[in-house]
């Protein structure tokens, strides 16, 4: 197990390599720099603000450069937001973008997997039909139509939630989870749905209801832990969906996660902060994966890790 | 770091927790009281919540370049001059102020009882230090060229002149600073209401670095004191008890929210959790006007909205074409079908209405669009392009809605009077600001125009043949030669004469098509007491009062 582990994560190193370096000069091959703007600045200002950033020196060693300080933690200053550093910006923006995401990938598992399973042990009911259909619009209207919906709803007519902002009480994130966590928890219960329905007809649970298993045990211990395998998997893209989609809510909603700094980094050409981000995220979907790779290892007596 | 604690007390002191029960019952809630949504309803205290565009990048007067910071730089610090409700020009940390004869050396008296936030005397010092922290190199100021009608300020700035204390400003003694001009600049007292010459407390710059701005840190002198800095979620500010005009100050806290998406601020300021707008989303604009024609607030601003042409390559290097193409633009269609907000058809560069000027305006502004459409039709043929030969070009904007409308409309416009084949390009916001430019691969450009300070300068200075921001290609001796003149020249009648004889030589080469003047537009709240619209937009919170 542990060196399973170890061999994953040696494996992660070269693919962040390459994540950074790709990343690192696709940024700069983007026509325009960190400070064009319509009103651009005298020469010799732009020479000196290329100075400070250390954007006159060639482009390998700019490379060399930010290679050391990466291996030294520090990502440097952001180029937009002068008065903080990328480290100071994305440990701010983590945790918030972190809640929201557990929040949602919390919610979409639970209510996901109960309307999935209800669904398949009602299979061909109304309330099959009910939660499948709710599902198909849940996958089919994008978060960016949703998140404006409810806000909406519930924030401009009937004026019992807040539309936006953050830190001022748990309301605030009420809206934004629920926008974030229904394309998922749709995708979720049609699943678990799938899976369930298969489960049920399988040898094992044939077998352990002629033993004579009272049903509700057959289906929390066996049936249910068969049924998640496909939800796990899915917990790696779903964990990459809601960070992308978490761009696009922080944006409507105004949260000052790091989805924000990610368009914007970008947008505006800051070098420092897309770095920090892309590396950031890269970091964050491999360790995703490899924490679903362990979990399934437990769930699925067929696979071992050697 | 300040800014983190609202995130780390989220996380410790259960909320997260709290957060997360809240979802699971989100449907009780829901049905849920309407108090509990209380973070911006009625208290004892006077707030004010200000939207506020875009997050600011930085809180340093001397760095700071956007709007945005701007508006929250007015109301933390104060320059030697300031503005009173309506933009016009007031005595700020200096009480008053002697003019040489000849127009360059300037003599402020500091007032007294000018203090810093942690309760230092605000002395001439603070302001040299500040000065010349702007023009210094290692500082990196993108705003710094605003100083360069001080003497050496230039010199200092390209590295030309190492030392500093060159700069043609001097303490000499605690109350009296003496400012050194290299010609008369009658635009120098509004112009130094700009964050760029706003004075600083050098011991806390100096302790500090870059972090001193942070609310923790942060040594101000204005009406309000920096509290709180959450990036991307909110600055708080409260009024500062050390302010020479204290009394006069109303309220308590001004609350700024940065609000990217004008559509999201639109939404928080329908549900009462912003007062005041900063900008409006257009397509709202029709909807906004039937349903909260009260509160849409619209105003003059000092800004020009305008296509360019490039002049150093075929077809637009050809006059004829390019005074065909400006006329056959539909100012008046485009002012009320597309931009709808009350924006001003233009016919000048130089934004009516600014201060010690004249408007100059394109010779075709007299005739109507029927008469301007059969006169370019005219000189389209003159050079040597008919319906059946038409003249093929690409039209090149930066993508968003807004200028995507306009140009589509723009080209109809065009097909519609010459047969012109236009092309529309969109470029995202850099790619498109390189290629403007290069001028290789431009034709026709949208461009836009926001004055920095109130002075037919500011829009003049971007045609000079060695400026970084003409990307017309404009070059005229006659033009640069008359801008010159008015650099130096000490009579302000005669000043306005000779800018207003090198913007009618501008305009006359139609090296842009100017198609409206901008307007502020914004949505504020009746309650909202105690501002005045102003064509720079400077609305300092200070005056400002809520009335509920």
């Amino acid at each position: 197990m542990l060196s399973f582990i170890l061999k994953r994560l040696a494996g992660a190193i070269p693919t962040l390599l390459i994540i950074i370096t790709l990343a690192f000069f696709l940024i700069r091959a983007a026509p325009g720099g960190p400070f064009d703007k319509e009103r651009s600045v005298p020469a010799e200002v732009e020479a000196n603000l290329n100075a400070v950033y250390h954007l006159d020196e060639p482009i390998w060693q700019q490379y060399l450069y930010y290679l050391g300080n990466i291996v030294q933690g520090d990502f440097g200053p952001s180029f937009q937001y002068r008065d903080f550093s990328v480290t100071e910006l994305i440990s701010a923006g983590f945790p918030v973008s972190l809640t929201l995401g557990l929040t949602a990938i919390f919610l979409a598992i639970t209510i996901g997997m109960s309307l999935g399973a209800i669904a398949a042990l009602k299979q061909n009911s109304a309330i099959d039909y009910a939660v499948m259909a709710t599902a198909m619009i849940g996958i089919t209207i994008p978060n960016f139509v949703m998140a404006p919906l409810l806000t909406l709803v519930f924030g401009v007519y009937l004026h019992i939630l807040p539309v936006g902002g953050w830190g001022d009480g748990p309301l605030q994130a009420l809206l934004p989870v629920i926008a974030l966590a229904l394309p998922q928890i749709a995708y979720i219960a049609r699943l678990t749905r799938g899976s369930m329905i298969e489960v049920l007809r399988s040898n094992f649970v044939r077998t352990a209801r002629a033993k004579g298993l009272p049903e509700r045990t057959m289906l929390t211990r066996h049936a249910m832990k068969a049924a998640m395998l496909p939800v796990v998997s899915y917990l790696g893209p779903a964990s990459a969906a809601v960070i992308t989609g978490s761009v696009v809510i922080e944006q409507i909603f105004g949260i000052p996660g790091i989805g924000r700094y990610f368009v914007q980094g970008a947008l505006n050409r800051d070098y420092t902060l897309v770095m920090g981000v892309v590396i950031f995220y890269g970091t964050l979907i491999l360790s995703f994966n490899l924490i679903v790779d362990i979990i399934y290892g437990f769930l699925d007596p067929k696979v071992r890790m050697g | 770091m300040e800014f983190t604690t609202g995130i780390t007390k989220f996380l410790t002191t259960g909320t997260f927790v709290k957060t997360t029960r809240a979802v699971a019952l989100g449907v009780t809630l829901l049905a849920g009281t309407t108090a509990l949504v209380a973070p911006t309803l009625a208290s004892a205290e006077m707030v004010f919540h200000r939207g506020n565009g875009q997050e600011p990048g930085t809180l340093d007067p001397q760095i700071s370049e956007g709007v945005p910071s701007s508006h929250i730089l007015r109301d933390l610090f104060e320059g030697l001059t300031a503005e009173d409700t309506d933009g016009s020009l007031i005595p700020g940390q200096a009480e008053s102020w002697t003019i040489s004869e000849d127009g360059k050396t300037f003599i402020f008296k500091i007032r007294e009882n000018a203090k810093w936030s942690n309760g230092d005397s605000v002395t001439a010092h603070d302001f040299v230090y500040a000065w010349q922290r702007a023009v210094a190199p290692s500082t990196g100021t993108a705003y710094s060229f605003l100083l360069y009608p001080l003497e050496n300020a230039q010199a200092i700035s390209s590295g030309e002149e190492k030392d500093l204390s060159k700069l043609g400003v001097k303490a000499t003694d605690d109350n009296t600073l003496e400012v050194h001009l290299s010609g008369p600049a009658p635009y120098f007292l509004g112009m130094i209401t700009h964050s760029v010459a706003y004075p600083v407390h050098k011991a806390t710059v100096e302790a500090k670095g870059a972090s001193w701005t942070r609310p923790e840190n942060m040594v101000s002198n204005g009406a309000f004191k920096l509290t709180e800095w959450t990036p991307q979620s909110k600055i708080v500010s409260v009024k500062s008890d050390t302010y020479w005009n204290k009394d006069t100050v109303k309220l308590d806290k001004v609350v700024y929210y940065p609000t990217e998406s004008q559509t999201t601020a639109l939404k928080r300021y329908r549900a009462g959790e912003i007062d005041w707008t900063y900008e409006v989303p257009n397509d709202q604009i029709k909807w906004i006007k039937e349903n909260m024609a009260d509160e849409f607030h619209v105003s003059n601003y000092l800004g020009t909205y305008y296509y360019g042409f490039n002049m150093t390559k075929p077809p637009f290097n050809d006059p004829k074409l390019r005074k065909a193409f400006s006329m056959a633009i539909d100012r008046d269609i485009l002012t009320s079908k597309i931009v709808t907000a009350g924006e001003v058809p233009a016919y000048a560069f130089v934004v009516p209405g600014v201060t010690g000027y004249d408007a100059v305006y394109s010779g075709f502004k007299a005739k109507d669009q029927a008469a301007r459409n059969a006169e370019a039709v005219k000189l389209y043929e003159e050079a040597g392009y008919s319906k059946d030969n038409p003249l093929e070009i690409e039209l090149r904007y930066n993508t968003s809605d807004n200028h995507k409308k306009i140009a589509i409309a723009v080209a109809s416009m065009w097909k519609k009077t010459f047969g012109a084949k236009v092309n529309l390009v969109n470029e995202e916001w850099k790619v498109y600001l390189e290629t403007r430019k290069l001028k290789q691969a431009t034709q026709a450009f949208r461009a836009g125009w926001i004055g920095d300070y109130n002075d037919p300068n500011t829009f003049l200075e971007l045609w000079l043949s060695d400026s970084g921001l003409n990307d017309t290609g404009f070059n005229s001796p006659e033009f640069d030669s008359l801008m010159k003149q008015a650099a130096l020249e000490q009579d302000a009648g005669k000043r306005k004469e000779l800018l207003m004889q090198a913007e009618a030589i501008f305009l006359e080469a139609n090296a842009v098509a100017p198609i409206y003047h901008y307007v502020t537009k914004r949505m504020v709240k009746p309650y909202v007491k105690g501002w005045k619209s102003n064509v720079m937009d400077h609305i300092r919170s200070q005056y400002i009062t809520i009335e509920k």
